[in-house]
């Protein structure tokens, strides 16, 4: 049976789409077969993230307005066979699209896979109600700082009176240096400040600079957000997994601490 | 608190955290400015009748205070009224 995820957080630059793209990859990896649709319609970014920019031919509004059948405007990924994406349209606008048209395309795709991907744009307007029309449960991306939280606490209450089935949330962009000096609010602050359940937390890790760069999603590979966004797959299948230390060979001098651990 | 509690100055993450409490109570109660406003106004109104009130000086606001069973946190109305003086029964 499919699940339609939709990836959301009100503010802009939290890292909705570098999540959903890592989700993507990570459940790819699991073997499982995935659709990820950028719902960012004016300004897509998904594809760019996944390295598929290249491959674009048709977009969602071409398929949703019927110019296109669904496999031409799906394109695969260059490394994972069972991993799909349904990127955005850049030249139209939110509003050439409706909550109900989204609905349908994605009960549509349904039969064909085992997790829909949804990546919502920012803001509370049409797009966010585009991208949470079909959704059967939602992941709240927020950072650990004030504009961050408050969109993600307007945005858990529009989910709520939505009836949204499940919603989830995401600390990104953690700082564990700045954590223990007090800087930085903890994953345990945001957590009892929104009282929403926590799904996933996320260092703030520049290799996820560098994943992006090469346009490959490092979920599942050997870094501390790689195993992040791998656990955030495994919880969302149901598994229980035990929160990451975020503190390990965070930066360089965590590094060098942990050389001198090992000897 | 201990006399080097002085010296401590409050971690910036406790200052973020304080604040933002505070907002997300305002912001969840979902009270609008002219809601406030109106409230602020009412409420004088039935004070009015039984005391002077300095109408300048007063402060209505929703804060958050700790509930009852002593787990988290609830809504609060707090208002500050300074009283003029009290009108004496007729």
């Amino acid at each position: 049976m499919c699940e339609v995820i939709v990836v959301t957080s009100g503010k802009g630059g939290v890292g909705k789409t570098t999540t959903a793209a890592n989700l993507g990859v990570g459940f790819a990896k699991l073997n499982k077969k995935v659709l990820m649709i950028d719902t960012d319609i004016g300004l897509r970014n998904l594809d760019v993230v996944m390295g598929l920019e290249n491959r674009i031919v048709y977009n969602l509004v071409d398929l949703i307005e019927g110019n296109c059948r669904a496999n031409a405007a799906i394109i695969k990924d260059k490394k994972y066979s069972n991993l799909f994406l349904l990127p955005s349209a850049q030249t139209r606008d939110k509003t050439s699209v409706t909550p109900d048209q989204m609905k349908k395309l994605v009960d549509d795709l349904r039969p064909d896979y085992d997790y829909i991907i949804l990546d919502c744009p920012a803001g509370i307007e049409t797009g966010f109600k585009n991208a949470i029309a079909g959704a059967d449960r939602a992941l709240v991306v927020t950072n650990p700082e004030l504009s961050a939280i408050r969109d993600a606490d307007r945005i858990i209450g529009l989910l709520e009176a939505d009836s949204m089935g499940k919603i989830d949330l995401i600390v990104n962009k953690i700082r564990m240096d700045m954590v223990k000096k007090g800087d930085m609010m903890s994953v345990e602050d945001v957590v009892e400040v929104l009282s929403v359940n926590l799904i996933g937390a996320v260092p703030d890790d520049e290799n996820i600079v560098i994943a992006t760069n090469n346009g490959a999603p490092l979920a599942g590979s050997d870094t501390l957000s790689g195993r992040a966004y791998m656990n955030i797959c495994h919880r969302i299948m149901g598994e229980e997994v035990p929160f990451l230390d975020l503190s390990e060979s965070n930066g360089l001098f965590g590094k060098i601490g942990k050389l001198f651990k090992k000897n | 608190m201990g006399i080097f509690d002085v010296f401590k100055k409050k971690s910036s993450a406790g200052v973020a955290k304080d604040r933002l409490k505070l907002l997300l109570v305002s912001d969840r109660s979902d009270c609008s400015p002219e809601t406030m406003e109106n409230l602020k106004n009412d409420i004088i109104k039935v004070i009015a009748k039984y005391m002077e009130i300095d109408t300048k000086n007063l402060d209505i606001q929703i804060t958050q205070t700790e509930s009852d069973n002593g787990k988290g946190y609830v809504p609060a109305l707090v208002a500050s009224i300074p009283i003029k003086e009290m009108k004496h029964g007729k």
